[in-house]
C-alpha cells in the first residue's frame, strides 16, 4: 500500500531579534518600518504560502546587566502589524505570538476576534508562557507567576478565551432594517469563566469571526508543552530541524491525539527552518558559511560562550581557545530575557563537549560557535532542498516548515522563485489558494462552537 | 485666511451615533466587522481633508445603560478593537489622522504604548490614542484583575464614588505618562547598525524609564524604537473638572461638550485654568467641540431625517454632546461662532453613517473652504503637522541635542 502524496505547508517567519537574522549585509533593510513586513508578506502570499509569522517581545534582552547590542534590536507590536497586513494581503494567513503571562483573556481574545473579522478569516495564534520577574518588570502585576503554574494558566488562559470565542455562536446578528431586530438572541456573548487563574463574566463584545476560532498555533518543546498541544493546538512550531529527530517528534505528539479524540490531521506539526541557496550546491556551501560568519562575529561568539558559561568572557579572545574556567553551574545570572539558555541543559557537560570538539578540529572560540550553533537546516541548490523539504514532509519527520530567512526583507524572494515551482510541479505545494481562511489552507475544520467543547 | 485654522475631526462610531442609525436605507449594519466598512468610512472622511478620524471602543458590549447590558436587541451589539481597526486602514490612507479609543483602567500601559507605536509606524506618523477610563464594577469583572465596586448613575455625587473617580482618572494621568515615556525611551538615532563594532544599537541612547506610581511601576525601554512622530497624539474627552485635570496634565487634545457660545466659553476658561496649574500653560493643548450632527440639504430635510431616527428607536435621541440639526452652511455658521470662543476645532459624531460623514465631507467642508475657513488640501505629513504640534524633543536625549 502506497502512502498518499501529503500537500506540504509554508510559511514566513519575519526574522528576528537574534543572529539569525543578518542586519549588518547591504542588502539588509527596515526591521521596523512597516514596508519591510508589507514586502516579506507579499513575496510570501505570491509563493502561495499558508501564513506569515511575527514573534512578541516584552522586554529587551540584557547580557551582563547591559541591554544586548549585537543582534537586532527592537520590534513593533504584534496585532498592529497583523492587521495592517490584512490591508495588503488577501489570502495570507496572519500568526503572532502572544503572551499569557502579561496578558488577559479578556482583551486578548478581542484582539485575535478583531484580527480575523478584519482580515477575513486568517488569524492565528501562538500561545507562549514565560513567567520571569525581568520580563514581569514592564507590566503592572510584576514577575506574579511562579514557573511551575506557567503551563496551568496558559492552558486556563486559551480555554477561557475559547469560551469568549463561543460565546457568540454565528446567527445572533439579523440587522433587519425593515422589523427593527437587529441581534437575534439578547443573551449574545454571555461568559463566565470560573478557575484558579481566572474569574471573569459579562458579554464577550466581539461577534463569532470567520473562522470561529483563530487556528492555534503551540511552541514549547516539553512534556507540559507536547500534551497542551495535542489536546488544544492546532498546529506546532516545533524546533526540530533533523529527519530523525523530527520523525521521533512527529511520532510522538501524533500520538497522543487518539487519547483527546483527535485524528492525526488534526494537528499540523511545522519546524522553524532556514536555508541558504545557490546555483549549485557547492556554490550554496559556500554562501552558507559566508553567512555563519556574518551572523556570528567575535563579539558574538563571546557573548554566546558566556550564556553557556554563565560569567563574563569579555577578556577573551574570540579567535583564541575557549576559556580555561568551567562554566558557573549556579543560578543563571548573565543572560536575560533570552528562552535558549535553558535549552543548552547541564553547562559543565556541554562545555566537556566543546571543549573535546574544539580540540579535535582546532577549533577557536568563534569557530566553535559556528559549529555548534544555529548551522542553517536546508543548503544547496533549488532541486535540493525541494527535494530536502519534500522528503521531509513525506516520510513524517514535518507537515512543512515555517521558513526563517536569514535577511530582512528580501531573503525570501529567492525561495519564492526557485524553490516554491519546483514543489508545484511536483504536486506537493498549492499552485492556487483554494481557500480564503487560514484553516482552508492548512486543511482544519472551522472551528464549530457546538462541536468543539474542549 | 480669515480665521485661524480650524481643525475638524469625525468621530466614527458603527453605523453613526443615533441608535436607529443602522435602520437607514443606505446604512450598511450587515459591514460593520468587517475591514472593507472601516477602510470606506476612513477613505471618505480623507478625501473631505478632515484632520483625523477617532474610533470608538470599550471593553463592554454596547448599552444603553452606562453600568450594565441592556438586553437590547434592537440597537448594534458587537464592536472590534479600535486600534487594529486604524491598522487595518493605515496602508490603505496617506493623509488622515487615525486616533482610536483605549480603556487604560484594566489594560497594560507597555502593550498600549508599542501597539500605537506600531500604528504610528504603520501609518507613517499619523497615530494617536483617544484614552479612557473604565469605571464600571462590570467592566472590570471583564478582566477579573481588580474590583470596581458598583454604584448607580445617581450615585455619581457621594464622596465614595468621587474618590474613586478621581482615583481612576489620576491613574489615566500615569498610563499616558508611561505611554510618552517608552515612546521617547529611544532616542531617534539610537540605531546604528555599525558593522566596525558589530553593534545594532547604541545602548546608551535607550533609556530605562523606571515609572514608579501609586498603582504600577514600568521599567522599559519600549521594545519599540521611538515612533516616527516622537509622541503620537493623545486625546480625552471630558466633561468635568477631573476630567479636564487629565487632559492638563497629559492630552494634545481635550473634547468638550459645550451647549452654546458662553458654554463654550467658560468651558475653555477652565481647561487653560487646568493647563496653568499643570504647569503646561506653554504647551499647544487643543480644545475641541464635540457636536453629534444630522445634517440635510435644507433645515427641513435634516429635521426630518432626524424625526425619523428617533421615530425608528421609539424615543428621541440625547447625547453628552451638542446636538446640531440643520444644513452644513448652519453648522458652518455654528462652528465659526463657536471657534471664536476659544475652541480651536470640533470633533463632529456622525448621527448616521454613511448619510452624515458624506455631508461633512461634502457639503460642510466646502462650505468652510468656501468662507477661507478650512485646508484646500492637505498641508503636513503627520498628524502632529496638521494640528500645528512640533515633533518634540526627546525627554531622554541630552539638553542641546536635536529632537
Amino acid at each position: 500500500m502506497t502512502k498518499p502524496v501529503k500537500q506540504i505547508h509554508l510559511a514566513a517567519h519575519f526574522p528576528g531579534v537574534n543572529n539569525t537574522t543578518v542586519w549588518s549585509d547591504p542588502a539588509a533593510g527596515s526591521q521596523i518600518e512597516f514596508e519591510s513586513f508589507a514586502h516579506l508578506a507579499r513575496t510570501a502570499e505570491r509563493a502561495k504560502f499558508d501564513f506569515l509569522f511575527l514573534a512578541e517581545g516584552l522586554r529587551l534582552r540584557e547580557q551582563n546587566g547591559l541591554i544586548y547590542d549585537l543582534d537586532v534590536v527592537g520590534r513593533p507590536d504584534t496585532f498592529t502589524v497583523l492587521a495592517a497586513l490584512a490591508a495588503v494581503t488577501e489570502r495570507l494567513g496572519l500568526a503572532g505570538t502572544i503572551n499569557s503571562t502579561f496578558n488577559e483573556p479578556y482583551e486578548v481574545a478581542r484582539q485575535f476576534a478583531s484580527l480575523d473579522h478584519l482580515s477575513g478569516g486568517r488569524a492565528a495564534w501562538n500561545v507562549v508562557t514565560s513567567w520571569d520577574a525581568f520580563t514581569g518588570e514592564n507590566f503592572r502585576r510584576g514577575g506574579y507567576l511562579p514557573q511551575e503554574l506557567r503551563y496551568e494558566r496558559a492552558e486556563q488562559f486559551l480555554r477561557a478565551a475559547f469560551t469568549l470565542f463561543d460565546s457568540w455562536h454565528g446567527d445572533e446578528i439579523l440587522a433587519d432594517k425593515e422589523s427593527g431586530v437587529f441581534l437575534r438572541d439578547p443573551q449574545a456573548g454571555q461568559f463566565a469563566v470560573r478557575s484558579s487563574q481566572f474569574d471573569i463574566a459579562g458579554h464577550f463584545n466581539v461577534p463569532r469571526s470567520p473562522q470561529g476560532r483563530p487556528v492555534i498555533f503551540q511552541a514549547g518543546d516539553s512534556d507540559a508543552g507536547r500534551e497542551f498541544a495535542a489536546r488544544s493546538a492546532d498546529a506546532i512550531f516545533s524546533r526540530h530541524g533533523t529527519l530523525e529527530a523530527g520523525r521521533a517528534f512527529y511520532a510522538d505528539v501524533k500520538g497522543r491525539l487518539a487519547k483527546f479524540g483527535r485524528r492525526a490531521d488534526e494537528l499540523k506539526i511545522l519546524p522553524a527552518a532556514t536555508f541558504v541557496l545557490g546555483d549549485t550546491d557547492a556554490e550554496a556551501q559556500e554562501k552558507a558559511h559566508a553567512v555563519r560568519l556574518q551572523q556570528v562575529s567575535g563579539p558574538t561568539a563571546l557573548r554566546f560562550l558566556e550564556q553557556v558559561w554563565n560569567r563574563d568572557l569579555s577578556d577573551h579572545d574570540p579567535d583564541g581557545p575557549l576559556p580555561e574556567i568551567d562554566p558557573d553551574p549556579g543560578e543563571h545570572t548573565v543572560a536575560k530575557g533570552r528562552a535558549s539558555v535553558r535549552m543548552f541543559g547541564d553547562p559543565l557537560a556541554t562545555a566537556a563537549k566543546w571543549r573535546a570538539l574544539a580540540d579535535a578540529k582546532k577549533l577557536s572560540i568563534r569557530q566553535l560557535v559556528i559549529e555548534v550553533s544555529g548551522r542553517q537546516n536546508f543548503i544547496g541548490s533549488p532541486a535540493t532542498i525541494a527535494a530536502q523539504i519534500n522528503e521531509f514532509v513525506q516520510t513524517d519527520a514535518s507537515d512543512g516548515f515555517i521558513l526563517v530567512p536569514h535577511l530582512t526583507p528580501g531573503g525570501l524572494d529567492e525561495f519564492a522563485d526557485t524553490v516554491v515551482p519546483l514543489l508545484q510541479e511536483r504536486g506537493v505545494f498549492r499552485a492556487e489558494y483554494t481557500g480564503t481562511t487560514l484553516r482552508e489552507h492548512l486543511g482544519l475544520e472551522r472551528a464549530s462552537w457546538a462541536k468543539r467543547r474542549r | 485666511m480669515a480665521f485661524a485654522p480650524l481643525h475638524l475631526a469625525v468621530a466614527l462610531e458603527g453605523a453613526g451615533w443615533h441608535p436607529a442609525a443602522w435602520r437607514e436605507p443606505a446604512a450598511l449594519p450587515d459591514e460593520l466587522l468587517t475591514g472593507r466598512y472601516w477602510t470606506e468610512l476612513i477613505q471618505e472622511a480623507e478625501r473631505g481633508l478632515i484632520d483625523y478620524v477617532t474610533i470608538e471602543d470599550a471593553h463592554a458590549l454596547q448599552s444603553s445603560l452606562p453600568d450594565r447590558p441592556d438586553e437590547r436587541i434592537d440597537q448594534v451589539r458587537g464592536r472590534l478593537d479600535a486600534v487594529l481597526i486604524a491598522a487595518r486602514v493605515a496602508p490603505l490612507t496617506r493623509h488622515i489622522g487615525l486616533v482610536s479609543t483605549a480603556s487604560v483602567t484594566h489594560t497594560e500601559p507597555f502593550h498600549l504604548s508599542k501597539a500605537i507605536a506600531s500604528l504610528d509606524y504603520a501609518a507613517k506618523g499619523r497615530a494617536g490614542v483617544r484614552v479612557k477610563v473604565a469605571w464600571s464594577a462590570y467592566e472590570a469583572a471583564l478582566f477579573g484583575r481588580r474590583p470596581i465596586p458598583a454604584f448607580s448613575i445617581e450615585e455619581h455625587d457621594l464622596p465614595l464614588v468621587r474618590e474613586l473617580i478621581q482615583v481612576l482618572f489620576e491613574e489615566a494621568a500615569d498610563v499616558v505618562e508611561v505611554l510618552r515615556r517608552l515612546w521617547d525611551s529611544w532616542e531617534d538615532d539610537a540605531e546604528i547598525r555599525d558593522a566596525s563594532t558589530g553593534r545594532f544599537i547604541d545602548r546608551d541612547k535607550l533609556h530605562y524609564i523606571d515609572f514608579e506610581g501609586r498603582w504600577f511601576h514600568v521599567k522599559g525601554p519600549s521594545i519599540t524604537p521611538r515612533p516616527p512622530q516622537g509622541q503620537p497624539v493623545v486625546t480625552v474627552l471630558a466633561h468635568d473638572t477631573v476630567p479636564y485635570r487629565l487632559a492638563a496634565r497629559a492630552a494634545d487634545i481635550v473634547y468638550v461638550t459645550p451647549t452654546d457660545w458662553p458654554t463654550a466659553q467658560a468651558i475653555v476658561a477652565q481647561v487653560r485654568a487646568q493647563q496653568e496649574i499643570a504647569r503646561r500653560g506653554h504647551e499647544t493643548l487643543h480644545v475641541f467641540g464635540d457636536l453629534v450632527v444630522f445634517l440635510g440639504r435644507t433645515a427641513k430635510e435634516a429635521q426630518q431625517r432626524k424625526q425619523r431616527l428617533d421615530e425608528a428607536a421609539g424615543e428621541e435621541y440625547t447625547s453628552d454632546a451638542h446636538i446640531f440639526t440643520g444644513t452644513a452652511a448652519q453648522l458652518a455658521d455654528l462652528l465659526l461662532e463657536w471657534q471664536a470662543a476659544g475652541l480651536s476645532g470640533f470633533r463632529l459624531r456622525p448621527g448616521a453613517i454613511p448619510d452624515d460623514l458624506a455631508a461633512i465631507t461634502g457639503a460642510l467642508v466646502p462650505e468652510l473652504q468656501r468662507r477661507g475657513a478650512f485646508r484646500r488640501e492637505y498641508d503636513a505629513e503627520t498628524l502632529r503637522g496638521l494640528l500645528g504640534l512640533p515633533r518634540p524633543v526627546n525627554r531622554y536625549a541630552p539638553t542641546g541635542a536635536a529632537s
